[in-house]
């Protein structure tokens, strides 16, 4: 392993033609503690020392990075992000500030499935309840940041790429053109996606893990004046052919469509930063069926539907020492998603059911965010924001189908969501520090509230909403301890989360099963408390000029009153990686694994893990052609092709043995 | 001035004229609501002095429950809003004769002169086995009767029961609603009779009911929050009946007596998926 290691690793270096330079990290005091406050996943690539995933990755694989994120896997693309160990019911997650609904009951289409990487330039995630700007939320937030260009002088750039992956046949291919001018810039771009099965170590094919996804975006930007903008972008994002290893059932389309246009002002006065408004509309349609499995004890279609309209008006000033964000902020969501089963018995009617009733959501939120820099070492951060959340179950067949469990039930149910979060952070020396504590609150999500018979193929229960539970409440307390000194930098962090009246689904002995083959019915229902724990350690050693060696463990740990640990706990993980980098180059091996993993929870269907280390590398080099730029990335996920499944992988499906993958950018 | 006069005289020249129009419009409407609304002509009997229009809701007879209507009218064709009656449904086998659970007749609520009770065939007629429905009346104190035979069809799906009891005696059971079943929690009635002799079936008081709904098309899963019949008038038993989807359901059925001993039907579990009486619905 070591000589193998040595062997990579010596050869990367040859073929780098060293060009010695150090580049020279950013010195910012704010930037480096707004940094440590969110955690940023840049996407676009500045420069080519900024190395993260390759750049030809999944949204999904770019997530997985993050420290803060889990992403839970059912299959080969679209999976879910778990914030701070917990799932997309308890976070927000927001593309440009912009609201979503998945449309699948089943979690198959999180947010994050409908845009593509050429669409973003960042992710910004923060815990708990800090700057959530995009909602109330339990977990935290994951905003995806529109990547585009900005004015200035007329030009106009392009990208063309290309990339091959050898363990599922991925083929991707996508062009993106951006054009500046001083009173306008557009971009636009367009990727394809191309999958077929993966391999697990071993070469074991997993089958229905294919998929085909396209996706377009543009977005322009008119100066009407100086300090005076106006902005309007496209996505559409259409998935064919997903498969879902993990599931009982595949996606034959998955398609949304989501616009907005936003009007920004800046420089309004002294003490006024910076007014931004946006109105937005998005539209998801998802297909689920099982028409390419062979063997199934019942056919069946589950499609559904999402929509939402909404807008932002964000204020954001300063006066003196105080530098204050005011937001107002509401949503319509449309969601509705059906059932229908084929009977085996020729003759006989279909099954029809609402799986969601025809759900609408009105959401309307305020917010308030105030930074006190006390002095330059220190900063007070203080934000509360009050929303108020209504449901309305607006389908007359849903309606009935849910009086059947709960007779006396009204149609609408209105909450009101606080929240509130206080942050200091200090800086003395080469050490920075940060401690906060929040209180945070949400309404159970459409499923939690409303679903009805929604099959979950991890525990094999059928789990049917409660729309009469109580807000689900939070108070937790993050801190972090960083150590910044040229050459040496490392930060441990971690976010304690108390969640009162937590939300999840427990079995009913007295309900009768609707799926063939379930094993019960749980009813979502509250537990008085749970605690989750997230720690991780990240280090970073330059430990001779251009050589760098990085580090992060990480652990979770999660566990409620009569639930004992909590499903889909992340066990102590860690990753490891040396890299050579100039200016041109950057060679990198890394090792990633995780412990034995036992904090399980059986009657989620879970069952122990054994630990694992994989092994990667790869070879980025930039070749620059007159005013051009290649860039080749060639390397390999799993070298040793280990077969391991991890905690995040739903029914335990094996993760993608050995897959050599090669990246083509060509910049013009 | 001598403008806004004329306008006001316009005004009401055209408020006036509207009037009559609404008047003359309004004429012509029966004030007398249609009696008959929602039904169709099933069969028409006659004797001399009288025809008797026989209505049900899809214009057949069918085995099962079959809520019927009927209106007299005489030689003018003028309804008889004041005749009292009664029917006896008789069947004619190759070998014997019997009839069927049958309501009293009474008038129709809120109606002048439309006749209604209900009729359960416990079997449909056939080339050599027939239906005959006499109805006997009285019109101020004068006594008639018509008889004829009528068309009993077979339904597509089981909504009667004819049994035996383990107590000896013959049951009918027959369902009444949901006539038109929902994805909801759904009013069940039932009728519920014993068979005293051929020729007289008594409503059956103080029984129960006990229903348990199931899918045998989907793992013969069941519904909750369903709820047994008793007796809500005589004969008749009302509950409630929970369907979480459309298609195929199989309402299992157990009759229990008034000391809740099970006359008929088994329970369902994994090894019987099914009671020996029940009745199906299709939606």
């Amino acid at each position: 392993m070591f000589r193998l290691f040595t062997a990579l690793f010596s050869s990367g270096v040859y073929i780098c033609n060293i060009q010695a330079q150090t580049d020279s990290m950013p010195e910012n005091i704010d930037s480096l503690l707004s940094y440590q406050l969110e955690e940023t996943i840049i996407i676009e690539k500045k420069s080519i020392s900024d190395k993260t995933e390759r750049p030809l990755a999944t949204l999904d694989q770019y997530l997985e990075k993050s420290g803060a994120i889990n992403m839970i896997r059912r299959g080969g693309y679209a999976w879910e992000p778990y914030i701070n160990g917990m799932g997309t019911e308890r976070s927000v997650i927001t593309v440009d500030g912009m609201r979503i609904y998945g449309a699948c009951t089943d979690k198959m289409d999180p947010v994050t499935s409908y845009v593509e990487i050429t669409n973003l330039s960042k992710a910004n995630i923060q815990h708990g309840q800090s700057g959530s700007t995009g909602g109330s939320t339990i977990a935290g937030t994951l905003d995806l940041t529109r990547k585009k260009s900005t004015y200035g002088t007329k030009s106009l750039s392009g990208t063309a790429f290309t990339g091959f992956e050898t363990n599922n046949l991925q083929k991707i291919m996508g062009t993106g053109i951006s054009f500046s001018h001083p009173k306008a810039f557009t971009d636009i771009n367009f990727t394809y996606r191309d999958a077929e099965n993966y391999k697990a170590g071993g070469k074991k094919e997993i089958l229905y893990s294919q998929f085909t996804k396209y996706n377009m975006s543009a977005i322009a930007g008119y100066r009407i004046s100086a300090h005076q903008e106006l902005e309007v972008s496209l996505i559409y994002d259409h998935a064919k052919d997903v498969g879902y290893p993990a599931l009982p059932m595949d996606v034959s389309t998955a398609k949304a469509f989501i616009g907005s246009v936003e009007y920004i002002q800046h420089h309004i006065t002294d003490k006024l930063d910076r007014w931004e408004t946006k109105i937005y509309y998005n539209d998801v349609t998802h297909i689920m069926d099982d028409t390419k499995r062979p063997v199934v004890p019942i056919r069946m279609d589950m499609p559904g539907w999402s929509k939402t309209a909404g807008f932002y008006s964000l204020l954001e000033g300063k006066k003196s020492r105080h530098f204050w964000k005011a937001n107002l902020s509401g949503h319509h969501n449309q969601s509705l998603a059906e059932m229908t089963m084929f009977s085996n018995n020729p003759g006989e009617k279909d099954m029809f059911m609402l799986t969601w009733p025809g759900v609408h959501t009105n959401y309307a939120d305020a917010f308030a965010e105030d930074i006190f820099k006390i002095s330059d070492r220190l900063k007070l951060t203080f934000n509360a924001g009050l929303a108020v959340h209504n449901n309305i179950v607006k389908d007359e067949f849903g309606f009935n189908s849910l009086k059947i469990f709960y007779p006396d039930m009204q149609r609408s149910k209105t909450r009101f969501l606080k929240r509130l979060s206080t942050n200091l952070q200090y800086q003395k020396d080469n050490w920075y520090y940060t401690a906060g504590v929040a209180y945070g609150e949400r309404a159970p999500g459409v499923s939690e509230g409303y679903g009805f018979y929604l099959f979950n193929s991890f525990d094999r229960f059928d789990y049917i909403g409660n729309p009469e539970m109580k807000n689900e409440k939070s108070v937790s307390a993050t801190g972090s301890v960083m150590f910044y000194k040229g050459k040496f930098n490392t930060k441990l962090s971690g976010s304690y989360f108390y969640l009162l009246d937590y939300i999840i689904g427990r079995p009913d002995v007295s309900l009768s099963v609707m799926t063939i083959g379930a094993s019960g019915v749980k009813i979502y229902e509250q537990v008085p408390y749970a605690h989750i724990v997230n720690t991780s350690l990240d280090i970073n050693y330059e430990l001779i000029s251009n050589l760098t060696w990085t580090a992060r463990l990480s652990y979770r740990n999660g566990n409620g009153s009569n639930i004992g640990n909590l499903p889909l706990t992340q066990p102590f993980s860690y990753n490891s990686g040396i890299s050579y980098q100039n200016k041109i180059c950057d060679i990198d091996i890394s090792i990633q694994g995780a412990a034995r993993h036992k904090k399980i929870n059986p009657a989620f269907g879970e069952s122990e893990l054994a630990a694992y280390t994989i092994l990667n590398v790869f070879l980025d080099r930039k070749f620059l052609l007159n005013d051009n730029t290649l860039r080749l990335r060639a390397g390999a996920d799993n070298l040793l092709d280990k077969k391991y499944s991890t905690f995040a992988d739903w029914n335990r499906i094996p993760r993608m043995g050995r897959n050599f993958y090669f990246n083509l950018i060509w910049s013009f | 001035m001598k403008i806004n006069k004329l306008a006001y005289i316009c005004f009401i020249t055209i408020l006036a004229s509207f009037s009559i129009i609404s008047c003359s419009k309004d004429k012509p409407v029966d004030i007398i609501p249609n009696e008959l609304e929602g039904l169709k002509l099933a069969t028409t009997i006659q004797n001399d002095d009288h025809k008797i229009e026989v209505y049900t809701a899809s214009g057949k007879f069918q085995t099962g429950y079959n809520e019927i209507f009927f209106q007299i009218k005489d030689k003018s064709a003028t309804l008889v809003n004041n005749a009292t009656a009664s029917w006896t449904p008789t069947m004619t086998m190759m070998s014997m004769s019997h009839s069927c659970p049958a309501s009293e007749v009474t008038k129709k609520d809120g109606a002048q002169s439309t006749y209604t009770g209900y009729i359960i065939f416990q079997m449909a007629s056939n080339d050599m086995e027939y239906w005959e429905l006499s109805i006997d009346y009285t019109i101020n104190g004068t006594g008639y009767s018509v008889k004829d035979k009528i068309q009993v069809d077979a339904t597509a799906k089981r909504v009667s029961e004819s049994f035996q009891g383990s107590d000896g005696k013959r049951y009918i059971l027959a369902l009444v609603e949901p006539s038109e079943p929902k994805v909801a929690v759904n009013d069940m009635t039932a009728a519920l009779y014993q068979m005293e002799s051929m020729m007289k079936f008594i409503p059956v008081e103080n029984y129960k009911i006990i229903i348990d709904p199931r899918m045998p098309g989907m793992g013969n899963h069941g519904s909750p929050n369903n709820v047994n019949l008793t007796q809500a008038s005589k004969g008749i038993y009302q509950g409630k009946l929970s369907l979480t989807m459309t298609g195929y359901w199989k309402i299992n059925l157990q009759l229990a007596d008034a000391e809740d001993n099970i006359l008929k039907g088994e329970a369902v579990t994994a090894e019987n998926e099914s009671s020996s009486i029940y009745f199906e619905i299709e939606f």
